[in-house]
């Protein structure tokens, strides 16, 4: 299993590269996990998006759908691709210490 | 490993429910993963951008050698026929969609639209069916040529649905 360095700890990573224990998350790795996504800085609205996914993911055990996303987070479809360019349900997920999302939609 | 995929060009040609959701999925798809997306809408397929049409592509019941029952039983064509099965086969999918969260075609197509994906119209398809713009949801950015379709579709992968 692959591992990552953030602030002086090792963090263990799934087969695809997010973090394998939600609870090694905080919002200081988050901050470390979007440099490594090309988010040089986290505003507001991302940190929007990424409290949401935490919550949903908490409350239902999996990831929410892009459509969900764009319908609950406050967040619209336009502003999430401009947050989290290149797939936004998938990099949000990684930056939120969680699996990457199942469903196809 | 292979070079991923980086483009992809997506040809809708019918206007079933079953043959517009396809391409809609993998649109959609495709700039989730971070992929650029065409869509092309050809044919019937023009159905799932026309404004007036959109929310009414419907379940094919005739014609259909796939299509079952509740219970997993083939349906006959002959039942297929009879009004109101078509209505009924679309409400069912259609419910069956919303459970998995995947949107009706005019949420779908603004959701695309809103990602990134651009949206074409085929030129001969309008002509031949005395279309214009106005006929088309504000989303639908051009009615193009086949040519025109080739120069956009530069360095993409064309999947045909």
């Amino acid at each position: 299993m692959s591992t990552i360095e953030i602030g002086g700890k090792t963090l263990e990573l799934d087969a695809d590269g997010n973090l394998a224990n939600i609870s090694d998350w905080n919002e200081e790795i988050a901050r470390e996990l979007a440099k490594s996504e090309g988010i040089e800085e986290l505003n507001e609205s991302h940190w929007q998006v990424i409290n949401y996914m935490r919550k949903v993911f908490v409350e239902d055990g999996g990831a929410p759908s892009i459509r969900k996303l764009t319908k609950e987070s406050g967040v619209n479809t336009k502003e999430l691709y401009a947050l989290f360019p290149n797939g936004p349900a998938k990099k949000s997920a990684k930056i939120a210490g969680l699996p990457k999302p199942k469903g196809c939609i | 490993m292979a070079d991923p995929i980086e483009r992809v060009s997506i040809v809708v040609s019918k206007g079933s429910l079953e043959g517009v959701y396809p391409g809609l999925i993998m649109a959609n798809g495709a700039r989730m993963e971070g992929i650029e997306a065409t869509l092309f809408f050809t044919f019937f397929g023009l159905d799932a951008i026309i404004d007036k049409r959109m929310d009414s592509c419907s379940v094919a019941t005739v014609g259909n050698s796939a299509m079952r029952i509740p219970g997993g039983l083939k349906m006959p064509t002959l039942l297929g026929a009879i009004p109101g099965m078509e209505a009924f086969a679309t409400f069912m999918m259609k419910k069956e969609m919303e459970k998995i969260d995947i949107p009706p075609v005019r949420e779908f197509i603004e959701m695309i639209h809103d990602a990134g994906c651009d949206i074409y119209a085929c030129k001969a398809t309008v002509d031949m069916f005395h279309l214009s713009k106005d006929d088309f949801c504000p989303q639908m950015d051009e009615i193009i040529t086949v040519g025109e379709f080739y120069e956009k579709s530069a360095g993409a992968q064309i999947i045909f649905t």
